[in-house]
């Protein structure tokens, strides 16, 4: 059997390759080179689906890193998940580079921003691949990498700027978290590899743990509370790559990670359960947020969020398959909903709804690829969400928690309602400012037509019309074999009516009222109205329990090293040369000073007694004779 | 025949007279000249010691002659020192020759 | 007796500033072209120490003695092996490139690069040198130039930075002469043969073990620098004239590390084992008190200084693991953190020789003005914050993967230093290229091919490593394999 799954990746990376050094040259075809290789990738990866269907399995490539004694091989992963994953990644990938050239024609750094594409595509592809944790947090780091890049895309705006710091290092803390459970499994396992995860046994209290901060790491990338904060920031970037990245491929690689380390959460429950709650508060929260967000873009973002909590409410209860079936789902109709508010805003230019309106007849295409899609998340049947949604609810209801089933119901109820606030407010009514909307050229518009087929389609495949091919294919342990033919009729009723609830309140407070109901309710709730149109202040909560103590923390080091360590260094450094002086004092007054007595005292005496040097020989003389005279005398005397 | 004391006081005044001229001249030949006098004064002592005491025949005339022969070598060294300090200073005074001064 | 190829790049250097001192000062080009050689020459035949180097040996390869002073029994005694040929390597691949990047120094360089030579010869000796008495002539032989090139063709404050650099390294060195004195005396027979001692050092007693240790701690701590003896760096770094800078954070810090891998640790293994808390947190608190520090600073060569404090930490950290991963790690570290840092500084002074100001407050939004020079900025700073496919990444990644097992709290705490110092340089990025366009700099220029030239070497060594980081580890593998079963440490 011919193995090639690894050349997916490379393509966009040599497109990348290509882009970074002769972009400037290609100018407009940067773009083709960019989709052609994506187109390639795409290509490969239906190849190695149709090898996974004949029985290819995954295998290794070389020896990537040597421990002593413990060899880190490097190799691919062909299985369902990863295949099915590379085939949404691909497609949505390789539709929003073409719908990217129409949004990006007048940006004077077009070819750069493909560049990136292809470098995101590249990560994505690989990580997707990875059949290790190293290889996997290599890939896992390239697409923050290209999510920083893409966010401050725009950098000359300040805000497009701090949104992508803010983005790389609030999901780098999930990615802490990540490293440290890394560590953890390697130390206990010796192993690094996915496939070893399902031979773990013993020290629960041990791999809980490492479970845990695993799913720190898709916490970060996934935005889910408490860090969810980047993601709607995040939306300063251009909105191809909000689509792309931001909702559709790479915030969904953290669902994908704790996907990938299934065996080692279920068989941790504590770990699970965790995951499920998590997954349930930032569902809830974030939809409740989207209710009152103005800012189109903002209002998907926070929708991403919720859905992304719904899917980690899906793995937390054990819904394997019903989890990634609604990623995939999501994946198609979140992307069509970002490239129609692209479509928009590149028409309008503006995001706020509040400026909006009356649009649909203006853009007929993008407007009913926006209502597919709206349909397809609020979980209308037979729209794809309807099928995916329906399913994680089947599960939660199955694992028995009904405070997490409560929650998810409330967020369907929500997500409707504020899909269609958003309906109503942007495509009907009449506009609120001067507006002139037109529709989009041509390699925007084939996209929204590609993807809205998808996003009415994709459900099938998962629904009980087609005998739950997805869930056949795509399952843990024996899963598939509980599926039963007959849906639950349960569930369905409630999502069906949840829905519509939803659809009738937006339409009656957005429709038929003109708002006047809502600004009403809006004042007799105002302090519950503030609390989430202010996002329930958790930016807020950060910046004065982290951001600003982290900065406190770093000037006052910066200071104690300035005053207080080199404050030492300089003292002591002083405190050496005042000694040295008193010293150089001592020195030349005291021990020099003896010195000079000495030599000052020899000096005067001589000076006196030089003057007996008269130079008059006969002075000399005298004193020789008497001399003479006087020893003569003497030795008289003596006798 | 003469007593030895009369030499003695010949001798004792000549030395006395070159002490003298040594002392209180001023010209250097001068000086030169009072010291031939001195060892002449030494001379005659020798001699008269040689004839009154005991002592070897003949000895005080070798001492003696030994003593002219090295007051005539002195003489001409000094007057060679003399000659040279007139050729520099142009004088031959020793109060005003004062090299040596301190 | 083979060729002594160490003996010749370790001495190369030194020819060419003795070719210099014959040459006249006017003629400023031969200078140059005499300096570039001389140190060419020595990164070719350090690129023939790689190739020839016998990587699964963990044996001293190259080995050159003579007798040198037989009276007190010192040699002259030459060798590398997996854990110095790496850094003699990037020494002269450093000394050829900032030799280049040297073209900005326009007064005396009759003089600079005499120094620079002696500078260069006096490094490669301290990775070579294997007797005590050598590795310390060498050792102090760095000093000198140093303080002049600081001292004369530094910044402002340069007196200052000289002087401090230079005493506080000379008082760190002083203990370890006592070091090396204590060692010579109580072996029998006197020697200073550091693989004799390494044989021979651990029959000391625990007490004298740690008194000698103690005093080595003091020379190598002030060259890596470890805190709180840190406070010359900045200084140094920041008056130091941009190639100085280079040599200075990718080789002199480097020399404390080598200090403890070669001396500290093999020859007192008791002592080793008795410090490794301490040294443990100390690499923790160098990694934490770096980072923060660095992020409050205004002047970007103070940063990028501050920085190097931080990364050596991971140095200090993988050396307490007492791992054979965490020293490869260390090891790893020293030669990863030498390319990038020496790459953040030479970018510094790309943008300095422009803006004369290093205050990231005054710029802003150069990406548009030098794409170029914006890119090859990001993907250094992203190196040094570890960014997975760089070559950052996989030396701390084993730092803090070694020490995890000996230091649970202290590996954590530590990998929130990955959190912080991806702060400071996303936020230095922010600062100078992104955001809006600061119209002071409206006429800036991009890069030049010249300092282009300078960089690429080191952006491929950064990526192949980082990409294929046994490219880079298998020079050491053996070698520390060997390491850590003298020091009974755990062989993973």
């Amino acid at each position: 059997m011919v193995k090639f799954a690894h050349l997916i990746p490379i393509f966009p990376f040599l497109a990348f390759a290509i882009l970074i050094l002769f972009g400037r040259k290609l100018k407009r075809s940067s773009a083709i080179i960019s989709i052609a290789a994506s187109l390639i990738s795409l290509l490969i990866v239906i190849l190695t689906f149709h090898g996974l269907l004949k029985g290819q399995g995954s295998y290794k490539l070389f020896d990537w890193l040597v421990f002593n004694g413990i060899t880190l091989r490097v190799g691919v992963i062909v299985d369902p998940l990863t295949c099915t994953m590379l085939l949404v990644v691909a497609t949505i990938g390789s539709l929003i580079q073409v719908y990217s050239i129409g949004y990006m024609s007048d940006d004077p750094r077009f070819s750069r921003f493909f560049a990136y594409m292809s470098l995101f595509m590249a990560s994505m592809l690989g990580l997707l691949l990875a059949d290790n944790f190293v290889t996997l947090y290599m890939f896992w780091e390239g697409v923050g990498l290209c999510s920083y890049l893409l966010i401050s895309f725009w950098f000359e705006k300040a805000s497009a700027a701090k949104a992508g710091m803010k983005a790389f290092i609030t999901t780098r803390i999930g990615d802490a978290g990540l490293l440290l459970g890394i560590f953890l499994l390697f130390f206990s396992t010796h192993d690094l590899s996915f496939s070893g995860l399902s031979a773990i046994t013993g020290h629960p209290a041990l791999y809980t743990t490492a479970a845990l901060l695993i799913f720190c790491g898709a916490i970060g990338k996934s935005a889910q509370f408490p860090l969810h904060v980047w993601l709607p920031d995040a939306m300063e970037g251009p909105t191809p790559v909000s689509a792309l990245i931001h909702a559709a491929t790479m915030v969904a690689a953290g669902v994908y990670l704790v996907a990938r380390c299934f065996a080692l959460f279920f068989t941790h429950q504590p770990a699970l359960v965790c995951v499920a709650y998590i997954g349930a508060i930032t569902a809830i929260m974030a939809a409740s947020i989207a209710t009152v967000n103005n800012d189109i873009k903002r209002v998907l973002a926070y929708s991403t969020i919720s859905q992304l909590g719904l899917m980690m409410i899906g793995l937390g209860v054990g819904g394997y398959s019903a989890s990634t079936f609604h990623l995939v789902t999501h994946a198609f109709f979140k992307a069509l909903l970002f490239l129609c508010a692209g479509s928009i805003i590149h028409s309008v230019h503006t995001q706020e709804i509040n400026k909006m309106g009356g649009i649909f007849h203006k853009m007929k295409i993008t407007g009913t690829a926006f209502i597919i899609a709206s349909l397809a998340i609020s979980g209308v049947p037979p729209f794809s969400g309807f099928w995916s949604k329906d399913e994680i609810m089947t599960e939660i209801l199955r694992s028995g928690h009904p405070m997490i089933f409560i929650a998810a119901t409330i967020t369907n109820l929500l997500t409707a309602f504020y899909m269609f606030r958003l309906i109503f407010l942007v495509l009907f009514g009449k506009p609120r400012s001067e507006l002139h909307p037109h529709e989009s050229p041509k390699t925007m518009a084939i996209p929204l037509i590609i993807l809205s087929i998808f996003a009415i389609f994709m459900g099938l495949p998962g629904s009980p019309l087609m005998n739950n091919v997805f869930q056949r294919f795509i399952y843990f342990g024996a899963e598939h074999t509980a599926l039963s033919s007959n849906p639950d009729h349960f569930v369905m009723g409630i999502s069906v009516i949840v829905a519509f609830l939803g659809i009738g309140i937006a339409y009656a407070l957005y429709m038929l009222n003109k708002e006047i109901l809502s600004k009403s309710i809006r004042n007799r709730f105002t302090g519950l109205y503030d609390l989430v149109y202010n996002k329930y202040y958790v930016d807020e909560l950060y910046e004065f329990l982290f951001i600003r103590p982290c900065a406190r923390l770093s000037k006052a080091f910066s200071g104690f090293d300035l005053k207080v360590i080199d404050g030492a260094v300089n003292a002591s450094a002083s405190m050496v040369v005042f000694l040295s002086k008193a010293k150089a004092w001592i020195d030349s007054n005291i021990v020099d000073g003896t010195v000079n007595m000495i030599a000052r005292a020899v000096g005067m005496l001589s000076g006196e007694l030089r003057k007996m040097q008269t130079g008059y020989i006969q002075s000399y003389l005298l004193t020789a004779f008497m001399g003479l005279i006087l020893i003569l005398l003497l030795k008289i005397i003596g006798g | 025949m003469i007593p030895q004391n009369h030499f003695l006081i010949l001798s004792a005044i000549l030395f006395a007279i070159g002490i003298f001229g040594v002392l209180t001249r001023k010209n250097a030949i001068g000086i030169l000249m009072s010291i031939e006098l001195i060892l002449n004064a030494a001379n005659i002592n020798l001699i008269t010691f040689n004839k009154f005491q005991k002592t070897p025949d003949g000895l005080g005339q070798i001492f003696a002659l030994f003593v002219i022969a090295i007051a005539a070598v002195s003489a001409v060294i000094g007057l060679a020192l003399v000659i040279s300090i007139y050729r520099n200073a142009k004088t031959i005074l020793v109060t005003k020759i004062n090299l040596m001064k301190w | 007796m083979s060729f002594p190829i160490l003996t010749c790049i370790v001495f190369a250097p030194l020819a060419g500033s003795m070719l210099i001192l014959f040459t006249p000062k006017k003629n400023v080009n031969l200078i140059k072209v005499i300096a570039t050689l001389a140190t060419a020459a020595a990164l070719c035949l350090s690129v023939l120490l790689l190739i020839k180097f016998n990587y699964s040996s963990p044996a001293m390869q190259f080995e050159e003695k003579a007798a040198w002073i037989p009276s007190i029994n010192a040699w002259y005694h030459l060798g590398a092996d997996g854990i110095s040929v790496g850094l003699i390597f990037l020494t002269t691949l450093l000394s050829f490139l900032a030799c280049i990047g040297s073209s900005g120094i326009k007064i005396r360089q009759k003089e600079y690069f005499f120094l620079y030579l002696l500078l260069s010869t006096g490094m490669l000796g301290t990775f070579t040198g294997l007797d005590m008495v050598l590795f310390y002539m060498f050792w102090e032989i760095v000093l000198v130039p140093m303080y002049f090139l600081i001292g004369i063709w530094g910044g402002q404050r340069k007196e200052y930075a000289a002087i401090k650099f230079f005493i506080y390294t000379l008082a760190g060195s002083v203990f370890m002469l006592l070091g090396i004195l204590a060692l010579y005396f109580t072996s029998t027979p006197h020697t200073f043969d550091i693989l004799e001692l390494t044989k021979t050092g651990g029959a000391l007693t625990l007490s004298v073990q740690i008194l000698i240790f103690i005093a080595f701690y003091l020379g190598f701590a002030v060259k890596v620098p470890v805190f709180p003896f840190h406070t010359w760096l900045p200084d140094a770094h920041v008056e130091a004239p941009t190639p100085i800078s280079v040599l200075l954070a990718g080789v002199l810090l480097k020399m404390g590390g080598y200090g403890f891998f070669r001396i500290s640790f093999p020859i007192l293994k008791d002592a080793a084992h008795y410090f490794i808390l301490p040294f443990a947190i100390l690499g923790m608190i160098n990694i934490i008190y770096g980072a923060l520090v660095a992020m409050a600073q205004t002047d970007f060569k103070k940063m990028v200084a501050y920085s190097s404090v931080s990364h050596m930490g991971f140095v200090m950290l993988g050396l307490a693991s007492m791992t054979a991963t965490g020293f490869n790690g260390a090891l790893l570290e020293m030669f990863n953190h030498g390319i990038i840092t020496a790459g953040m500084f030479f970018l510094v002074g790309v943008l300095y020789d422009r803006a004369h100001t290093r205050e990231l407050d005054k710029f802003g939004g150069l990406g548009v003005k030098m794409p170029v020079y914006a890119g090859m900025l990001s993907v250094f700073a992203l190196a040094s914050l570890g960014l997975p496919g760089l070559s950052g990444f996989i030396s701390e990644f084993m730092s803090l993967l070694g020490t995890y097992p000996t230091f649970k709290l202290i590996t954590i705490i530590s990998s929130l230093g990955l959190i912080i110092t991806a702060g400071y340089f996303l936020y230095m990025l922010q600062r100078i290229l992104l955001g809006p366009v600061n119209e002071k700099w409206s006429a800036i220029s991009d890069i030049n091919k010249r300092e282009l030239l300078t960089l690429i070497p080191l952006l491929i060594i950064v990526v192949i490593i980082g990409i294929y980081p046994l490219s880079a580890l298998k020079y050491q593998i053996a070698a520390i394999s060997a390491l850590v079963q003298n020091l009974g440490g755990i062989a993973f």
